[in-house]
């Protein structure tokens, strides 16, 4: 089937985001000066291949289904946000909150992503291939964040059974976000992500495994008076 | 939400598209805030003519002419005045503070938008696109420029809210957050003799800066101070004659680009009000860290 293609300097977003919300939709898009603009190909439902050449602004990809995505360029706040299946790829580097609350799927990030990445993830991977900013995974609830570069400050603050791998340094921890040890499953899963995401020579005995304590969202009897 | 836009050009061949290439930013930021703008523009030679200082004033009620001559009898000397949408400028042949101080002299009430010897700001209560049309920015030239698009959280909307604000010689402070902690601060400056204009959050960063590098500190020194000294969310952009800088909070939600060539730094609160300028598909582009200041000098 023949590529089809959008530009953003003479189509309107909206009719771009409509023509791909068609019901049924196979094929292959191409969108191209999106010079910054918010919510290009959001809400796609169908596993369809879309690439953005160039910047986009915020929201990019956000509740995705099925579709891949690849954005040529960088990403603005909540690249991808709530994706509930699929892949989204960005080449270059995203803003804050990217994948944030996303359910399912795989997020790529070539490059850097900037503060809160993964917040309240529920379900997605994410895989980073530089660092990350501070505040990453807060709250997050499910799923996996790969990081092969740092981590900010604040790393899995509030966390809940999220898994982080981190390749590099991790400049501080949230509260009840703890160090944890690599078991065989534990390789295996992170081999499996960077694989997915063209990392695959990536040697699994270099990074760390971070979750939850768990000490911060369970309700202790002992402290019932406390409260 | 508010906008946030500057240009500090490198490549002297670029002077010339200084206000076409502002006027892009700031029109782009347009829906981050529609209810006031405002500008400083540094370099341009006819709003602030070589070796001539220039003062900018609102809510004058006098015609320009008799302006004109009410400040020059206050200044003892001529001045020349022209006005740019709202405001009033006002050159003369004496150094800033001369002339600041002969404009509030002579109008007390009126509303000084900025003074110095390179810049001119521009500011008022109106859609972006249409107070450039009013200041015909298009037109303007210069080696640097800042710009800002409200959308009114702490105070009131008028012009005395609108930023930038530029409360010292040549200086210009751009704003896209809230200060939780300005009132204490305020009271503070005012026990120092700190003249405010307005009830406005960012007025109280401007001065707070504006008193720290009138105590000989630098611009860096300056905002590493704010960030110690003030509570809440900013992401600042502060303009000197000869620099250019640019500063988050810890958190840092409020957004920022940084996009840098061999001809030209430019920051804005969004991408897409970089896109225009020239050779952007080159640049290095990244987000500033919280709590690091970034600074450039010309």
């Amino acid at each position: 089937m023949d590529e089809v293609s959008f530009d953003l300097r003479d189509v309107a977003l909206r009719d771009v985001n409509a023509a791909l919300h068609a019901p049924g939709l196979d094929g292959e898009f191409v969108i191209t000066n999106p010079e910054g603009t918010h919510n290009v190909a959001v809400g796609v439902s169908t596993p369809v291949k879309i690439t953005v050449k160039g910047h986009v602004g915020y929201y990019a990809a956000a509740m995705n289904q099925q579709a891949e995505i690849v954005i040529d360029g960088n990403a603005g706040t909540g690249v991808a946000e709530n994706m509930m299946s699929g892949t989204v790829w960005v080449k270059g580097n995203a803003s804050q909150s990217a994948g944030a609350t996303a359910h399912g799927g795989l997020l790529v990030i070539e490059g850097n992503a900037a503060a809160r990445c993964g917040i309240s993830m529920k379900g997605a991977d994410i895989v980073v291939g530089g660092g990350i900013g501070h505040m990453s995974a807060f709250m997050a609830q499910a799923g996996c964040l790969v990081v092969r570069g740092d981590a900010g400050e604040a790393l899995g603050d509030s966390i809940y059974e999220a898994r982080i791998y981190v390749r590099g340094n991790v400049a501080s921890l949230g509260a009840d976000c703890i160090a944890k040890p690599m078991e065989p499953e534990h390789h295996e899963e992170l081999g499996r992500l960077l694989k997915a995401a063209g990392f695959g020579d990536d040697d699994t005995a270099a990074y760390s495994r971070y979750g939850s304590a768990r000490d911060l969202y369970h309700f202790h009897v002992d402290n019932a008076a406390s409260y | 939400m508010c906008g946030i836009i500057g240009l500090h050009l490198r490549n002297p061949d670029l002077y010339p598209r200084l206000g076409q290439l502002l006027t892009g930013m700031l029109c782009e930021m347009a829906n981050r805030g529609s209810d006031s703008a405002g500008v400083a523009v540094y370099g341009d030679p006819s709003w602030s003519p070589p070796g001539r200082s220039t003062v900018s004033v609102l809510q004058i009620a006098d015609p320009p002419t008799v302006a004109e001559t009410t400040i020059a009898a206050e200044l003892g000397a001529p001045v020349t005045v022209s006005m740019l949408g709202e405001s009033l400028v006002v050159s003369a042949d004496v150094p800033a503070d001369e002339l600041h101080a002969a404009v509030r002299g002579a109008y007390p009430q009126a509303l000084i938008g900025g003074f110095g010897a390179d810049v001119t700001v521009l500011k008022g209560v109106g859609h972006p696109r249409e107070l450039a049309d009013t200041w015909r920015l298009q037109g303007a030239q210069g080696w640097q420029g800042v710009g800002h698009t409200r959308m009114a959280t702490e105070s009131a909307v008028n012009a005395a809210g609108a930023h930038p604000y530029a409360v010292g010689p040549d200086q210009c402070l751009v704003h896209n957050g809230s200060f939780s902690n300005h009132a204490t601060i305020r009271r503070e400056l005012r026990a120092e003799g700190v003249h405010f204009d307005s009830e406005n959050d960012t007025e109280v960063g401007a001065r707070f800066v504006a008193d720290q590098l009138a105590k000989g500190r630098d611009v860096e020194t300056a905002l590493k101070e704010l960030c110690a000294t003030f509570d809440g969310f900013y992401t600042l952009l502060v303009s000197n004659r000869d620099s250019f800088a640019v500063v988050r909070d810890a958190i840092a939600c409020k957004p920022a680009v940084i996009a840098e060539t061999d001809d030209w730094v430019a920051m804005a609160s969004e991408y897409r009000a970089l896109s225009g300028l020239p050779g952007v598909e080159r640049a290095e582009i990244w987000e500033p860290e919280p709590e690091v200041v970034y600074a450039w000098t010309r």
